[in-house]
């Protein structure tokens, strides 16, 4: 108990200087948070996408279609039950600064396909019903405050000219993952309209959505969809959503190590701040811990003081952190909502927080505490300042 | 009587611990800081030396990139009789028409597919980029099923050296020659004769149009009569104009995320000078009473005490700079969110960076100090010769 009342007398002893290294470490601890969920958010994409679901795409790249014909073809394999198509439409609202995903989609099939989009179902009777209509996430209408029955006009970058569409719904998310910044609109408007201006294009799917009887037999499904193609003249690659998004993941892989490292280095730079203090402390004190030696404590026992001191700092530091992380990954989505539709602080992070704070407390106090251990009295108690 | 400077330079001997701690705290926010800059001067680098002021990209009219536009053969061989483009040595026009499109080819160590884009080249391609040399072979022949690829797809990706092979399009290529394009973007790229290409993908029509104009000044001219030409539906922009734009995105977003991380972990390497400050005052108390003592004024402590910070965050800027002078060694490749393919550049170092970051941290070290040093400043010479 007198232990305690010691440490807490220490570590208040010199107010700035404890309020400054508190500062510090809520400061480090706030930017570790939210390169943390830079990355999360990044991988959440792979999280929120099923197991149960694949993707066919051309085999050459994205940006090859398919032939509409391939969807009775893959309807027939043994295994899916349910198919549905689109095309990544690309679409410019007012500048390319005002970035959103809008995808032309076959409309019934996929929102039967997902579940997690939740749409109201006079909403979506309407959405189906007219080919010019398009439902949006509820992130993005917020933004733009779009109102059902509002016209909106896309420029096509992929498919030339203005288009207009009408808004129909507005859809939310299940979990709070789920992305809620689409823009979506029938595929048939968009095939319509290509028959007539550039017919070449036309009757075709960027990609196939397929949902399983059973998500146990993706990998063999997914064989007997790309062996129907093979040799065609659009061969295609079949894998699990999953696999999918994880594959744009790697491609931008540098980004995500160099931003792990960048949160390994703000820890270290407030390990140096933590340790800094905690040597100076010891430093002034080495006339008290030569007395606390004479009256008989051991070494152990002011190591012990000197480490509870750096965790009391610490911790007190993470917990204003893991605080403010809250507000401040809120201000940094809102900043950032192009890049990050969804920007969520996940519990991993917190721990990681007190785990990193933890650390860097022990860390800091080993060489003050290795000191004051080794210190002879007489040499403790002839020292000055 | 002057400011005592030897004084400030030994105090940081004496505390060796504390004084390599704090140092060491700003170099690694300097470090960060200029490897943030270095990455955006590499990425600007990249696409500057990737266009040229003097030739003009031609893609379809709100297209963003040359792989989402296209360009009628009609249209193409309109552009290339205006009188704007210029004459090669041999009397033809200086103007290629490309195709270009992405392909996912698989990682050499890892086996991850990754997008790259192949373009398909005419004669002229390879004059109107004099940044690109062939390094080993020679140039795929017209009319065969050849590819030459830049040094930077050679290296990391399966089947891209030279004499290898790439299956893609139902076909296999084989890798004739391996160019080097210097810190261009061309240099992540494949490049293979325009006509095989566009019937392998099955693409009648191409993706771009460039040549080299006769006289840069006239661009704006040009530019207002194609885009008003009714036969044509494509639009002009200057090349080193067009790569820029290619890559807006991942500007900002390294802008974004650099400038935020510079200022939050700088304010850590400042809080950890500040303690180093504060504690170098309250311990030397009797010092300062002494120096105050001896003569020294009030302006010399402070500038004293001012000058030992700016010491110390010089060391910690330099250091910093030293280790961030490393990071050249690296290329960075990753998916341009824009383009959807590869782009590989490099951290790069210029004087004007090393300046940046030296007075980044002697800023650092500036805030850091000021308000410990305006407290030694104003110590009451009795009182702080009765501390001692």
């Amino acid at each position: 108990m007198y232990s305690l009342k010691l440490i807490l007398k220490n570590t208040f002893r010199h107010k700035l200087r404890t309020f400054l290294t508190m500062m510090g470490i809520v400061v480090a601890l706030l930017a570790f948070g939210l390169l943390r969920t830079v990355i999360t958010t990044w991988y959440g994409m792979v999280d929120a996408a099923s197991a149960s679901r694949l993707v066919t795409r051309n085999s050459i790249s994205l940006i090859f279609p398919l032939p509409i014909s391939y969807y009775e073809k893959i309807r027939h394999v043994d295994g899916v039950k349910s198919v549905t198509y689109g095309t990544w439409f690309g679409g410019i609202y007012i500048d390319a600064k005002h970035f959103f995903a809008n995808e032309a989609l076959e409309p019934k099939g996929f929102l039967d396909l997902y579940p997690e989009y939740v749409l109201r179902p006079d909403q979506k009777n309407a959405f189906i019903l007219d080919r010019k209509g398009f439902i949006a996430g509820r992130k993005l209408v917020e933004k733009y405050g779009w109102k059902t029955g509002d016209t909106v006009t896309l420029k096509g970058t992929i498919f030339p000219g203005n288009w207009d569409f009408v808004m129909r719904g507005i859809y939310s998310g299940r979990t709070r993952n789920t992305e809620e910044s689409a823009f979506i609109f029938h595929w048939d408007y968009l095939n319509e309209t290509l028959k007539k201006t550039a017919p070449r294009r036309a009757d075709q799917a960027g990609f196939y959505i397929i949902g399983l009887t059973d998500p146990n037999r993706a990998a063999e499904v997914s064989l007997a969809i790309d062996g129907m193609f093979r040799n065609s003249m659009a061969e295609t690659i079949t894998e699990t959503e999953k696999a999918f998004h994880l594959g744009f993941l790697a491609m931008s892989e540098a980004i995500l190590v160099a931003i792990r490292m960048l949160s390994m280095v703000v820890i270290l730079i407030i390990m140096v701040v933590m340790a800094n203090t905690m040597v100076m402390t010891a430093r002034e004190r080495m006339g008290e811990y030569a007395v606390f030696k004479t009256l008989g404590f051991g070494g152990g026992y002011i190591a012990g003081l000197i480490l509870g001191e750096s965790l009391l700092i610490c911790l007190a530091g993470c917990m204003i952190a893991v605080v403010l992380t809250y507000p401040v990954a809120d201000i940094f989505a809102a900043a950032l909502s192009d890049f990050f539709p969804v920007f969520v602080v996940s519990r991993t992070t917190i721990y990681l927080d007190i785990a990193a704070s933890v650390f860097v407390a022990v860390v800091a106090a080993v060489v003050p505490a290795r000191r004051a251990m080794t210190l002879t009295i007489a040499q403790g108690l002839r020292r000055i300042g | 009587m002057g400011i005592p400077y030897s004084y400030s330079l030994r105090n940081l001997r004496t505390r060796l611990l504390t004084t390599t701690l704090t140092a060491a705290g700003m170099a690694l926010v300097v470090f960060v800081f200029a490897s943030v800059l270095m990455l955006s001067e590499g990425l600007r680098q990249t696409l500057t030396a990737t266009g040229s002021y003097d030739n003009v990209v031609l893609i379809r009219k709100s297209s963003v990139s040359e792989v989402q536009s296209g360009v009628e053969r009609g249209q193409a061989s309109l552009l290339e009789i205006q009188p704007e483009v210029a004459s090669g040595p041999d009397g033809r026009p200086m103007l290629a028409k490309e195709v270009v499109v992405l392909i996912s080819l698989p990682k050499r160590d890892s086996g991850k597919p990754s997008n790259v884009t192949i373009r398909g080249i005419g004669k002229g391609s390879l004059s109107l980029r004099p940044q690109v040399t062939l390094a080993q072979g020679r140039m795929p022949r017209p009319g065969s099923w050849e590819i030459v690829t830049g040094g930077s797809i050679a290296r990391r990706f399966r089947g891209a050296g030279l004499g290898e092979t790439l299956r893609f399009a139902m076909r296999d290529w084989r890798v004739v020659g391996i160019f080097d394009a210097g810190n261009t973007g061309f240099n992540s790229e494949l490049w293979g004769d325009a006509d095989q290409l566009m019937q392998a993908f099955n693409r009648p029509v191409y993706s771009s149009v460039i040549f080299r104009m006769r006289d840069p000044s006239e661009f704006q001219a040009f530019r207002d009569r194609i885009v008003s030409d009714p036969r044509l539906t494509v639009e002009p922009k200057r090349e080193i104009r067009y790569y820029e734009e290619q890559s807006e995105m991942m500007s900002k977003f390294l802008n974004i995320l650099g400038l935020s991380l510079s200022i939050i972990f700088s304010l850590g390497a400042t809080i950890g000078a500040m303690i180093t400050m504060y504690a170098a005052v309250a311990t030397r108390t009797s010092e300062i009473g002494t120096l105050r003592a001896l003569g020294f004024g009030r302006g010399s402590i402070l500038t004293a005490f001012l000058l030992e910070a700016l010491f110390l965050s010089l060391i910690g800027g330099l250091l910093g700079l030293f280790f961030a002078s490393f990071m050249q060694l690296i290329t960075v490749s990753t998916l341009n969110f824009q383009t959807f393919s590869e782009l590989a550049f490099s951290f790069s170092l210029n004087s004007r960076i090393v300046v940046a970051s030296l007075m980044f941290s002697l800023f650092m070290g500036f805030v850091g100090g000021f308000l410990p040093a305006v407290r030694a400043a104003r110590m009451n010479i009795v009182e702080a010769l009765r501390t001692g």
